[in-house]
């Protein structure tokens, strides 16, 4: 019980970091401007506020900076680590196994796949504000998703191993492909692997107009299992003589996650570790209980995305490093010293 | 509310026969050992029962109804099954995994109640396994492990209890200490008892009913020392056997 008001106590200090986080990313950047100008443009947004900020006196182009091109980024990192995050406690639970992440049924490279495709035959549309690689990601992170359900659904014995293993021959296929793709378009070899590591810096408003819907309802699903996943952790046939059926929370849950990934990876690209390492050093921290596991997981990937692509937009500014690379640069550091700490994250 | 029974049930992997036109009767509130050599269909028969396995229509009845026709969330209110010697490699203290017990009886976002907390206390109590419920689950033994296991399914106030091979791996103390605690429980409470079983001894003094399987079939079933003879045993496990008075306490033993 102590415990559990300790946790209570930690999801609290997670979701007032991450509205520090927010607040802080949207102050700083590669253009200077007063911290005191940003605070007066974000109170602006914020409704029955507003009408106390007065923000005439400040240049448009502060104004644009930040509400074009920061406030979008910073939203797009909050809802993108907390998909992916949040993903990956449920591929762990679900699956059962301490290497599962969002990407892990192939949705990354299905999402390259068609992300490439795009690139390479020079299409240029967008639809509902996305790119066309953005769709061309999508299409190929659920097309892909699906075709490894099928073939998982044919092999009917120990069908969650079947499905490991029809992710990572799928993968390495659309791999081979995406490479393949590369050296016969060498003009554009910059742009594939820029987004194979991701970037949040063509997210626009209308991008977050049109995920956080699919996010905020997948994060919710999430929650919603918080018990079931519990029960899910004395193995598949004590849950199943609890009242849980598995076979269905399996799909729900698997669908949903998947949904959540497909919808990250077509406006960012593949972030990679957020998905694998937030939940394990949560798990360290809170515990395997889902009731404090999920909203750490989900606050926790936020910020981490967060400060991770605020380090990504300024460290080398004006210029810009893949989200990917900086993700993995603060993740595998922090997570070996969680290892090296901790010897129960191998327990799962 | 407790009365299970299968008719003409048969059940294949890939073809291969594993139980083949079995009908049985498992009565209420009593305790029924179900033996067999390896590979004769016990566990099969005990995942089927449990809705662990996918049934046919019409071949498992709980009660009047057919076990397809009841939803895992509903058949968990009256019955608990025991797996196999299961791993917990999660960080979950003994009382986490005993109050996971009470998941069929809880609405999704409902609390555990004071009388549920209760229920868990005295299910721990009569398993003697309150007096470790702060520790980690994968730091007990396996004698331990199994208790908390075997309180787990109590908390769920099963009608029906289906435990397989709940004391294969441990030593003879915690091995007695089960079979007591089972036989107990099968008394106080009123449970349908069915346990699966390789020693054919405890067969012979825990069980009330004794199923003997073979090949899949149900080779003999009746009380424990009608079906637990030394012709039947050398038929289906194929080894000659003695069965003669205990010196002590004067009931039939089987000596290999």
């Amino acid at each position: 019980m102590i415990k559990n008001s300790k946790n209570q106590l930690f999801s609290l200090a997670l979701l007032i970091a991450l509205g520090i986080s927010i607040v802080f990313a949207c102050t700083v950047g590669p253009e200077k401007i007063p911290f005191m100008v940003s605070m007066r443009l974000l109170l602006n947004k914020i409704p029955l506020i507003n009408q106390l900020i007065d923000i005439s006196d400040i240049d448009q182009t502060y104004a644009t900076i930040l509400y074009v091109v920061r406030i979008p980024r910073v939203l797009g990192a909050t809802l993108i680590g907390m998909a992916l995050a949040g993903s990956g406690v449920i591929f762990q639970g679900v699956l059962r196994n301490p290497l599962a992440e969002p990407y892990v049924l192939g949705i990354s490279s299905g999402a390259a796949f068609g992300a490439t495709l795009m690139i390479v035959s020079g299409l240029s549309f967008t639809i509902f504000g996305m790119s066309a690689t953005a769709i061309g990601a999508f299409i190929g992170a659920l097309l892909t998703m699906y075709i490894v359900y099928n073939i998982a659904r044919v092999g009917k014995n120990n069908s969650i191993t079947v499905l490991l293993l029809s992710g990572i021959a799928i993968s390495s296929l659309l791999s081979a492909m995406v490479s393949l793709m590369i050296s016969m378009n060498r003009d554009q070899v910059e742009r594939i692997v820029f987004w194979t590591m991701g970037s949040l810096s063509s997210v626009k408003m209308s991008h977050i107009e049109l995920v956080y819907i699919p996010i905020l309802l997948s994060v919710l699903v999430f929650l919603f299992f918080s018990r079931d996943l519990n029960v899910m952790l004395l193995g598949e046939e004590s849950a199943t003589s609890m009242g849980i059926d598995v076979a269905v929370l399996r799909k729900i849950l698997l669908i949903t996650a998947s949904v959540a990934t497909a919808f990250s990876v077509s406006i960012s690209g593949i972030i990679g570790f957020v998905g694998l390492i937030v939940p394990h050093a949560m798990r360290l921290i809170v515990g395997p209980n889902h009731r404090y596991l999920t909203p750490s997981s989900l606050l926790a990937g936020s910020i981490f995305l967060i400060i991770s692509d605020t380090i990504a937009r300024t460290i080398i500014a004006p210029g810009q490093l893949p989200l990917g690379v900086i993700t993995a640069i603060i993740g595998a550091p922090y997570f070996i010293y969680l290892l090296y700490r901790n010897s129960s994250i191998s327990r799962g | 509310m407790d009365h299970l029974k299968t008719k003409n049930l048969s059940f294949a992997y890939d073809k291969k026969l594993i139980l083949d036109d079995v009908s049985v009767d498992f009565e209420s509130k009593k305790f029924t050992g179900i033996i067999g050599p390896n590979g004769s269909g016990k566990t099969t028969l005990a995942k089927l029962i449990s809705k662990l396995l996918n049934v046919n229509k019409k071949t498992v009845y709980v009660n009047k109804d057919d076990l397809t026709d009841i939803k895992v969330a509903d058949l968990a209110k009256k019955m608990a099954m025991v797996p196999q010697a299961s791993q917990i490699n999660y960080d979950l203290t003994v009382y986490e995994v005993v109050l996971m017990g009470r998941t069929p009886h809880l609405k999704r976002f409902q609390r555990e109640s004071e009388e549920d907390l209760e229920i868990v206390e005295s299910v721990m109590k009569e398993t003697d396994t309150w007096q470790f419920k702060d520790r980690l689950i994968h730091q007990l033994s396996g004698g331990e492990r199994q208790r908390v296991i075997i309180a787990r399914a109590l908390a769920q106030e099963p009608k029906i209890l289906v435990l397989d091979e709940p004391v294969t791996y441990l030593d003879v103390h915690h091995q007695l200490q089960i079979m007591t605690l089972i036989k107990r429980l099968s008394k106080q409470r009123n449970m349908t008892i069915i346990m699966i079983l390789h020693d054919l001894n405890y067969a012979l003094s825990y069980c009330d009913q004794v199923l003997m399987l073979s090949d899949g079939k149900v080779y003999k079933s009746g009380n424990p020392m009608d079906v637990i003879t030394s012709d039947y045993v050398r038929d289906v496990y194929n080894i000659d056997v003695t069965i003669i008075e205990h010196p002590v306490r004067k009931e039939p033993i089987v000596i290999y």
